[in-house]
């Protein structure tokens, strides 16, 4: 009792950083309830990437061996059944794209309570859960009344657990109703290619949904011409079609780490900001101050940028 | 014949000032519209209803009666009738987690028995990210999640999606039907609603329901999670803004992005 259960996530043979940081998250859980944190790895090579997640603060790794990649149905009967043998207190899961499309099943199948995307969690009798709402404008805390309860937590939140631990491998058999698993991963296939490497660039000027119209892009084309960057954007403006796949920054584009990083008419989703957090230097342009860019930004100019840009093309033209 | 369920929320998005009240935020701050990711659920199952013979595309809402706006925008773009619950229970509630939301849906769904539902990947406002996979659960129905492609083959009972992972990699995944599908934006393109298609709208169907209606008591959408606070994020950052008008502000901004060197060959 009062013990953690943390899911690690992995893909394509490698465990992903986020693996790590639900061991530290899960390690300070623990500490508050007065148990112990287990850590489940299920599927892929289960017996190296118990190795490597050996970490300070970890008590036990279950090792679930069963196919290669990931696969929901998998992960659900995997994690339902170490539920039924350790009983513990909270499934601390990852808020990742594969966390998205296992975690509120475990919970329903568990008849969990679920809070997601978790920014911090503290137990003091109760569980109390940090979280965003409204396109990260306002933070919240929600209470969880029951125990045990499921929580997922958002990537980079939570400094990456270090260090070697001394925690027991235990091989957990579970008997996979194949019956049930009535998805099949084919393949997997890299997108967003192509001529330009906005990795490579030194100065990006990325443009959002502020630019309103597929003519606009012209307009901070021609301030990434002036400046001698390259033209990036965020998600919309390539769902949208105006600009192609290689230029989106994000959690499904390119992480970049440029020198300077503009953000013209971007309100800085979380989504986002994964993308461009490391960038030396963050400059906003936005009309909303409370926009979330401005929280990561080093310089800002609240204004609209149909009256901003055209200036600084002009400081930089003449 | 086919039926597909869209789930179609309305949500709120703040203003650019705003003042907290407690827990919430007022009224006055807020503006409603269709969730975007919701929006592109609709288009998808518009497109299989153009592309098939007997198609038949339900939306269902949990909202107040101002949510009307929303389904009737989807009926406009060619969803063929709503369904909307709401009643006094659902209204004293302060926070409906993803458990009441799948409750309800999933008493929907066992009405209406559809071979598809798709969902927005995650509300704008509350950003749970997980009700479609919890309702999928609970219905006994397949799903995935985070699809960006959809290839349906309704005779095979499978669907061949594309689930767009981190990093620019997709994953190919063979579903089978019945399925709950939960949509990513740039799926498609989202169609406007045409006047011919407002007009029609205004004929279509919309069911209200009340959790009596769907037979559930209180008890389904009590939640065990709470709303305790909120408040401004507290920035990470010490954001330097340059003042004044745009030309003041450009010129201070050009003068730290040449002392970076920018603009110097
Ligand atoms: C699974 C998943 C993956 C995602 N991956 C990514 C990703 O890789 N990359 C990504 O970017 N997003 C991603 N998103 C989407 C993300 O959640 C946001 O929807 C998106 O980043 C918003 O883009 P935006 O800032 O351009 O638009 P908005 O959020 O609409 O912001 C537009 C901004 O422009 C400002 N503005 C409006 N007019 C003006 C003006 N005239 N002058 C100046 N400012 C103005 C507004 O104040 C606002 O802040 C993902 C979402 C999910 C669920
Ligand atoms: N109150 C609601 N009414 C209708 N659909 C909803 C509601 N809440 C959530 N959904 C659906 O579930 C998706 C994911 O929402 P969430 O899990 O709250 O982030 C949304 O895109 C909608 O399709």
């Amino acid at each position: 009792m009062s013990d953690v259960l943390a899911v690690v996530d992995h893909r394509r043979g490698q465990l992903r950083d986020i693996s790590f940081e639900l061991i530290s998250a899960g390690a300070d859980l623990a500490a508050d309830l007065g148990g112990s944190l287990h850590v489940a790895v299920i599927s892929g090579d289960v017996e190296k990437f118990a190795t490597e997640l050996d970490r300070e603060g970890v008590d036990t790794v279950y090792t679930v061996a069963h196919g290669e990649e990931f696969n929901h149905d998998v992960y659900v009967q995997a994690i339902e059944a170490l539920f039924d043998e350790l009983a513990p207190t909270a499934i601390l899961m990852p808020n990742s794209v594969n966390g998205l499309d296992y975690a509120p099943a475990v919970a329903n199948r568990l008849s969990l309570p679920l809070v997601t995307d978790a920014i911090g969690i503290s137990y003091n009798e109760t569980l109390s859960v940090a979280r965003e709402m409204y396109g990260s404008k306002v933070e919240t805390t929600v209470d969880v009344a029951t125990e045990p309860f499921a929580v997922t937590i958002r990537g980079a939140e939570w400094p990456q657990a270090k260090g070697n631990g001394s925690a027991p491998v235990e091989p957990f058999e579970v008997s996979i109703d194949e019956s049930a698993v009535r998805s099949t991963v084919t393949g997997f296939e890299e997108v967003g290619g192509g001529d330009v490497d906005i990795t490579d660039a030194d100065i990006l000027v990325s443009v959002g949904r502020g630019i309103e119209d597929e003519e606009n892009i012209e307009l901070i084309e021609e301030l990434a011409a002036a400046l001698g960057a390259t033209l990036s954007s965020s998600r919309p403006i390539v769902d949208n079609g105006w600009l192609p796949k290689n230029r989106q920054v994000g959690q499904s584009g390119k992480v970049v780490t440029p020198d300077i990083y503009l953000a013209v008419g971007i309100s800085g989703a979380v989504q986002h900001v994964a993308g461009m957090k490391g960038s030396d230097t963050i400059i906003a342009i936005n009309t909303d101050p409370n926009a979330p860019i401005f929280d990561i930004a080093d310089y800002g100019i609240v204004g609209d940028l149909f009256d901003v840009v055209p200036v600084l093309i002009d400081e930089f033209s003449s | 014949m086919m039926k597909v369920l869209v789930t179609v929320k309305e949500v709120a998005e703040v203003e650019e000032d705003f003042v907290l009240d407690g827990t919430r935020i007022d009224d006055r701050f807020l503006e409603y519209d269709l969730n975007e990711w919701d929006d592109y659920a609709i288009e998808t199952a518009v497109q299989l209803a153009e592309a098939g013979d007997d198609v038949e595309v339900v939306s269902a809402t949990i909202g107040p009666e101002r949510c009307e706006e929303t389904i009737r925008m989807a009926l406009a773009k060619g969803v063929d009738r709503g369904i909307r619950v709401w009643d006094d229970t659902l209204a004293s509630v302060d926070l409906l987690d993803v458990n009441a939301k799948t409750e309800i849906f999933n008493a929907i769904i066992a009405e209406e028995e559809p071979d598809l539902i798709l969902t927005g990947v995650q509300a704008h406002d509350d950003s749970f990210g997980a009700t479609g996979v919890s309702v999928a659960d609970a219905a006994g129905y397949e799903w995935a999640a985070v699809v960006n492609a959809l290839d349906l083959d309704a005779d095979a009972g499978v669907a061949h999606v594309r689930r767009e992972l981190e990093g620019g990699v997709e994953e190919l995944t063979d579903v089978e039907l019945p399925a709950v599908l939960t949509i990513q934006t740039g799926i498609n393109e989202p169609r406007y609603a045409s006047l011919r298609g407002i007009r029609m709208a205004q004929r279509k169907e919309i069911a209200q329901q009340t959790l009596d209606d769907l037979g559930l008591d209180e008890g389904a959408v009590e939640s065990q999670i709470t709303l305790t606070d909120m408040y401004e994020p507290e920035s990470e950052s010490d954001v330097e803004l340059f003042e004044g008008d745009a030309d003041a502000a450009a010129a201070s901004l050009a003068s730290v992005l040449r002392e970076k060197g920018v603009g110097a060959q």
